[in-house]
C-alpha cells in the first residue's frame, strides 16, 4: 500500500507538473509579463477587489475548516452549500414580491443562510429518527434540496416583475461579480470567525477530540457544535458569490488537510490551515486574473488542491517522502540485525570466529543474492562484518557486540513467551524475529526480570528452541 | 393541464433513467457509499471533458469509456488519499471531487472544447425536456433517444446485477466475509464504482449530473425504510423511482399553471417528488416509519400503565385485606399516576374496565376476580425477579432490587415466570418478606 501511495502521489504531481504549464501554455495571451506585473501590483481595482474577496475568504474558510474536518463532518458542508440554493430562489421571490430589490445580498444571504441551517437539521433529523446511515441522509438532503432550488430558481426567472438572471452564479460561481460591500461582508465574516475560533479555542478542540469527555465536564457541547455548524454556514454562504456551491466545500476542508500533514498540534493546524486557505485564494484570483478565460472559483480549488498535493508528498509530519524515509530506514536496520544474528547463530554453530558462505546466509533467510551483497557491503563499511579469503562472512569484534545485543534480545523475548504466553517453543521464533528490533531498554531490563535471566550481564541465552538448519551443502 | 404524447416521452425517459439509478443506488446505500454516488457524479465532468480532448468527438462510446475510466479514477484516487492522509472517507472524497470537477471546469474553457456543447449547467440541471423530444428509430420503431439510452443502461445494470446476485448481496452487508468465503470485494467495489460511473453518464443528459445523486440515493433510501429484503428494496427503488419521475414531470407542470408562470426545470421537480415519497417512507413505513413507532411506543406505554394500575390495586387490597373496599391506598396511588401521564392512565383505566378486570368509579376502583389473577401473575414476576436477583448478586442493597423488577415484570411471560420459580426453589415470600402469589393463583 505504501509502495502504491508513494507511486500515487508521484504520478499526482507529476501530472500537475505537466498539466500547469501546458495549460497555462495553451491559454498564454501576449504580454504576459505586463500582465503580471499588472496583477502583482494590484494596480486594477477589480483585481484589487477580487484577489483581497478570496483571500478572505480562504482566511475564514481555512480557519473554521480545521475543527470541521477534525470532527470528520467534511460532507456535511458540502450537503448544506448545496441546501443553500432554494432559500436564495426563495429570497428573491419574497423580496421580488414585496416590492423590494430581489437582487440584493442583503435579501439573498439570509435566505441561503436559513435553508442551510434547514437542511443541516433535516440530516440529523433522518440520522436521529431511522436507520438511515449519514451517508444516505447527506445525499437525500443535497439532492432534493438542490433540486427544489432548480426549479426554484426557473420559478424566480419567470416572475413578471424583477430581473432573475445570474441567480445561477451561486452554483459555480463568479468572482468577478464581487464589489467593495461584498469584500467588507467576507472581511467581517472572517473577522468575527477569527475571533470565535481564537476564543472558543479550548472549547471547541475538547469538543473535536473527545466530545463525550466535554459533554461529562459540563460543557455545552450541542451549543458548541451548533455554533462551529453555524459559522461553516456563515462561511459557506459568503463563499456562495465567489466560488460557487460545487466548490465552496473545498474551500473549507483542503487547506485543513493540507495542514494536517505538517503537525500534530491544533494551533498550527489552525493558522497554517488559514494560511493554505488565504495563500490559495490569493494565488488562484492572481492566476485568474493573469490568464484569460480561466474561471476564478474552480483555480483556486485547483492551487488549494496543488497544497494538498504537495503536503501530501512533502509534509514535514505525516509527509509521504517522511515516511517512506523512515520506512525504508527502519527496514534496513532490521535486515542488518537478521544478517547479523544469522552470523552470530553460525559462530554458535561452527564455533567462535568461523565464518559462513554466502549461500549459506542466503538459505538462512530467503535473501537474493543481490540483498545479501548490499548487506554485506553496508555491515562492511561499519566494520561489523569481515570476508575471509575464501569469501566466508564472519563477524568483527564490534559486529559481536551489536549481534550478541540482538541475538539476546530475540532469545529474552523467545523465552519471555514460553515462559509466560503459553506458546509453544516451536512457535515463538517469529514473533521475536518481528520485536527483536525495537525492545527498548527498560523492556529488556523487565524480561530479564520476567526471564530470570542474568541482570546487566550480557551473556546470550542457549536458543529455547532448535535453530533451523539451512540446506544441507552450505556449510564451509 | 394537457397532456401532450411529449409528456410521455419526458416520464417514460426520465422513469427509464430512475430504474437506471435504483440498481447502483440500491448497493451505494447499502454500502453506506451514497455521497461516491455524488462524488462520481461530479467527476463525470472531467471525464467527458478529457474523452473529448483526445477523441475530439461526442460520439456516445469514448463519452462512455471516459466516465467509466473517471468512475475508477475517483474510486481509486480517494481510496488513495484516505489511506495516506489517514483522514475519514468523507473528506477524502470531498478533497478529490472537488478537484476534478474544478479541473472539469477549465478543461471546458480551453479554446480546444469551448465550441462544444457541454454546457456545466446542462450537465448539471440535465434537459429532460428536450432529450425527451428528440426522437431516434430502432429496429424501424421510432422513440425517444433518452428513453433508449437509459432503457440499455437499466438493462445493462439489471444484467450485471442479476449475473453477480450473490456476490453483490454478500459484499453489500460484509466485506470481509465476502473476502473469507472467495468472493472479491475489492473487485465488486469497482464494478459498482464503474456501474455508477457508467450510469450517471447515461442520466446527466435526463437529470443532470447533480441530479442523478437524487435518483441514486433517495428512492433507495425510501426503500431502505420499508423492507428488510435485499432483492425486495431493488424492485421497491424502482418503483418509487419511476414514480418520482411521473409524479415529478407533473409537478412541473401543474406548480408553475398554480403560480401563473411559464415552467419550471422538470428534472428539479424529479428530485422533489423522490424527495416527497421518502418523507412519505419516513413517516408511514410500517416498521421503521416515525408513525408506527410512534404508535408502537404508545401501546407499550399503554401496557406498563395498565398493569402499573393493577399492580398498585393489587398490592393496595394486599395491605389493607381484601375485604376492605374501596381500597385508599389504591385511590392515592392511582391518582399519582394519573397527575403523571393524564391521558394514558384515563385510557389504560377504560381499557381495564372494558376487559372487565376492574370495575367501579375511581375513586372505588376494586379488583374483579379475572383481574385479581391478571394482578397476581404480575405481582408474582415482580417479586421473583426481586428474589433472583438477591440470590444471584448477594451484596445487593434490598432497596436496590426494586426497579429492574420493575422494568422486567412487564417483559415477563408465563414460560420466563416458570423458570424464575424453578431457580428460585418456589420461595413463598421475597427479600423484602412480602408473600409471592403462588403459580396457580393466576389461574384461579
Amino acid at each position: 500500500m505504501k509502495r502504491s501511495g508513494l507511486i500515487a502521489g508521484l504520478t499526482l504531481l507529476t501530472a500537475l507538473a505537466i498539466a500547469a504549464p501546458a495549460l497555462g501554455a495553451a491559454a498564454l495571451p501576449p504580454g504576459l509579463l505586463e500582465r503580471l506585473e499588472r496583477v502583482v501590483s494590484l494596480r486594477d481595482y477589480n483585481t484589487r477587489i477580487v484577489i483581497a474577496g478570496v483571500s478572505l475568504l480562504g482566511l475564514a474558510a481555512g480557519a473554521v475548516g480545521t475543527f470541521l474536518l477534525l470532527r470528520k463532518r467534511s460532507l456535511t458542508a458540502d450537503a448544506l452549500s448545496h441546501a443553500t440554493l432554494p432559500g436564495i430562489a426563495l429570497a428573491f421571490i419574497l423580496a421580488t414580491a414585496m416590492g423590494g430589490e430581489g437582487q440584493s445580498l442583503a435579501w439573498l444571504l439570509p435566505g441561503a443562510f436559513v435553508t442551510g441551517v434547514a437542511g443541516v437539521g433535516v440530516i440529523l433529523l433522518i440520522r436521529h429518527t431511522t436507520r438511515i446511515k449519514e451517508d444516505a441522509a447527506l445525499g437525500i438532503v443535497l439532492s432534493v434540496f438542490f433540486g427544489a432550488g432548480a426549479a426554484l430558481v426557473k420559478l424566480a426567472e419567470q416572475m413578471p416583475k424583477g430581473s432573475a438572471a445570474g441567480l445561477d452564479r451561486f452554483i459555480l460561481g463568479r468572482a468577478a461579480s464581487m464589489i467593495a460591500a461584498d469584500v467588507l461582508a467576507i472581511a467581517v465574516i472572517a473577522v468575527i470567525v477569527l475571533l470565535v475560533c481564537t476564543l472558543l479555542f479550548k472549547e471547541l478542540r475538547l469538543l473535536c477530540f473527545d466530545q463525550a469527555f466535554a459533554a461529562s465536564q459540563g460543557w455545552p457541547v450541542v451549543l458548541l457544535d451548533a455554533l462551529l455548524m453555524g459559522m461553516v454556514v456563515a462561511v459557506t454562504v459568503t463563499g456562495l458569490q465567489s466560488v460557487g456551491l460545487v466548490l465552496v466545500v473545498a474551500m473549507l476542508i483542503t487547506p485543513a488537510a493540507a495542514a494536517r500533514f505538517w503537525t500534530d498540534r491544533l494551533a498550527s493546524m489552525f493558522g497554517l490551515s488559514a494560511a493554505f486557505g488565504a495563500a490559495g485564494g490569493a494565488v488562484g484570483a492572481v492566476l485568474s486574473a493573469l490568464f484569460d478565460g480561466l474561471p476564478t472559483g474552480p483555480i483556486i480549488v485547483l492551487v488549494c488542491s496543488a497544497f494538498f498535493a504537495l503536503s501530501l508528498v512533502f509534509g514535514a509530519k505525516r509527509g509521504l517522502l517522511l515516511r517512506t524515509v523512515r520506512h525504508l530506514g527502519l527496514q534496513r536496520r532490521v535486515a542488518e540485525q537478521h544478517l547479523l544474528r544469522a552470523l552470530w547463530e553460525a559462530e554458535e554453530e561452527q564455533g567462535p570466529q568461523s565464518t559462513a558462505t554466502a549461500a549459506r546466509l542466503q538459505a538462512h533467510r530467503s535473501w537474493s543474492a543481490l540483498a545479501l551483497r548490499r548487506q554485506i557491503t553496508r555491515l562492511r563499511r561499519r566494520a561489523w562484518v569481515r570476508l575471509d579469503a575464501q569469501g566466508g562472512v564472519g563477524l568483527t569484534a564490534a559486529g559481536r557486540v551489536e549481534a550478541q545485543r540482538v541475538v539476546r534480545n530475540h532469545r529474552l523475548w523467545e523465552m519471555y513467551l514460553i515462559a509466560h504466553a503459553d506458546i509453544a517453543p516451536t512457535h515463538v521464533d517469529r514473533d521475536a524475529d518481528r520485536i527483536e528490533h525495537v525492545l527498548a531498554p527498560e523492556m529488556v531490563e523487565r524480561l530479564e526480570r520476567l526471564v530470570a535471566a542474568q541482570e546487566g550481564s550480557a551473556a546470550v541465552p542457549a536458543s529455547p528452541h532448535e535453530l533451523a538448519t539451512p540446506a544441507p551443502g552450505g556449510r564451509s | 393541464m394537457t397532456w401532450l404524447p411529449a409528456d410521455t416521452s419526458i416520464v417514460l425517459s426520465g422513469a427509464l433513467c430512475a430504474l437506471a439509478c435504483s440498481v447502483p443506488g440500491t448497493l451505494l446505500v447499502l454500502r453506506k457509499m451514497s455521497m461516491m454516488g455524488d462524488a462520481i457524479s461530479h467527476t463525470v465532468l472531467p471525464g467527458l471533458a478529457a474523452a473529448f480532448l483526445v477523441t475530439q468527438t461526442r460520439a456516445p462510446l469514448p463519452m462512455f469509456l471516459g466516465a467509466a475510466a473517471i468512475g475508477l479514477v475517483t474510486a481509486l484516487l480517494v481510496q488513495w488519499v484516505r489511506d495516506l492522509s489517514r483522514t475519514d472517507g468523507g473528506t477524502a472524497m470531498g478533497i478529490v471531487f472537488t478537484a476534478l470537477f474544478a479541473l472539469g471546469l477549465v478543461l471546458l474553457r480551453l479554446p480546444a472544447i469551448e465550441h462544444v456543447d457541454l454546457d456545466p449547467s446542462c450537465v448539471l440541471y440535465g434537459a429532460v425536456e428536450t432529450a425527451a423530444i428528440d426522437p431516434t428509430t430502432v429496429f424501424g420503431v421510432e422513440m425517444p433517444r433518452a428513453a433508449l439510452i437509459n432503457g440499455i443502461m437499466f438493462a445493462v445494470n439489471l444484467a450485471v446485477l442479476l449475473l453477480c446476485f450473490k456476490e453483490f448481496r454478500i459484499s453489500a452487508f460484509d466485506p470481509a466475509l465476502a473476502t473469507t468465503v472467495g468472493i472479491n470485494a475489492t473487485l465488486m467495489h469497482y464494478i459498482l464504482m464503474t456501474m455508477t460511473a457508467v450510469t450517471t453518464v447515461a442520466a446527466f443528459e435526463t437529470v443532470g449530473s447533480i441530479l442523478v445523486i437524487a435518483m441514486l440515493i433517495v428512492p433507495p433510501a425510501a426503500a431502505y425504510l420499508l423492507t428488510d429484503r435485499f432483492g425486495v428494496m431493488f424492485i421497491l427503488a424502482g418503483v418509487i423511482g419511476a414514480a418520482s419521475a411521473a409524479g415529478g414531470h407533473i409537478a412541473a407542470i401543474v406548480v408553475p399553471e398554480w403560480l401563473g408562470v411559464g415552467d419550471t426545470v422538470t428534472s428539479g421537480m424529479m428530485a422533489v417528488a423522490a424527495g416527497a415519497f421518502f418523507t412519505l417512507a419516513w413517516l408511514g413505513s410500517p416498521r421503521h416509519g416515525v408513525i408506527s413507532r410512534l404508535i408502537l411506543r404508545w401501546r407499550l406505554s399503554l401496557r406498563v400503565m395498565r398493569e402499573d394500575i393493577l399492580g398498585i390495586a393489587y398490592r393496595a387490597q394486599e395491605q389493607e385485606g381484601p375485604a376492605t373496599l374501596p381500597p385508599v391506598a389504591a385511590t392515592d396511588a392511582i391518582a399519582r399516576l394519573r397527575r403523571l401521564r393524564p391521558i394514558i392512565a384515563r385510557f389504560a383505566l377504560t381499557l381495564l374496565r372494558r376487559r372487565g378486570l376492574v370495575r367501579g368509579p375511581l375513586e372505588q376502583l376494586a379488583l374483579t376476580d379475572r383481574g385479581r389473577a391478571e394482578a397476581a401473575r404480575l405481582v408474582r414476576s415482580h417479586r421473583l425477579w426481586e428474589t433472583y436477583f438477591s440470590h444471584q448478586f448477594p451484596t445487593l442493597p434490598a432497596d436496590h432490587l426494586h426497579a429492574p423488577a420493575e422494568v422486567l415484570e412487564h417483559l415477563t411471560d408465563d414460560a420466563m415466570r416458570d423458570r424464575l420459580g424453578e431457580r428460585t426453589s418456589e420461595p413463598s415470600v421475597d427479600p423484602h418478606g412480602r408473600a409471592i402469589p403462588g403459580a396457580s393463583s393466576g389461574e384461579s
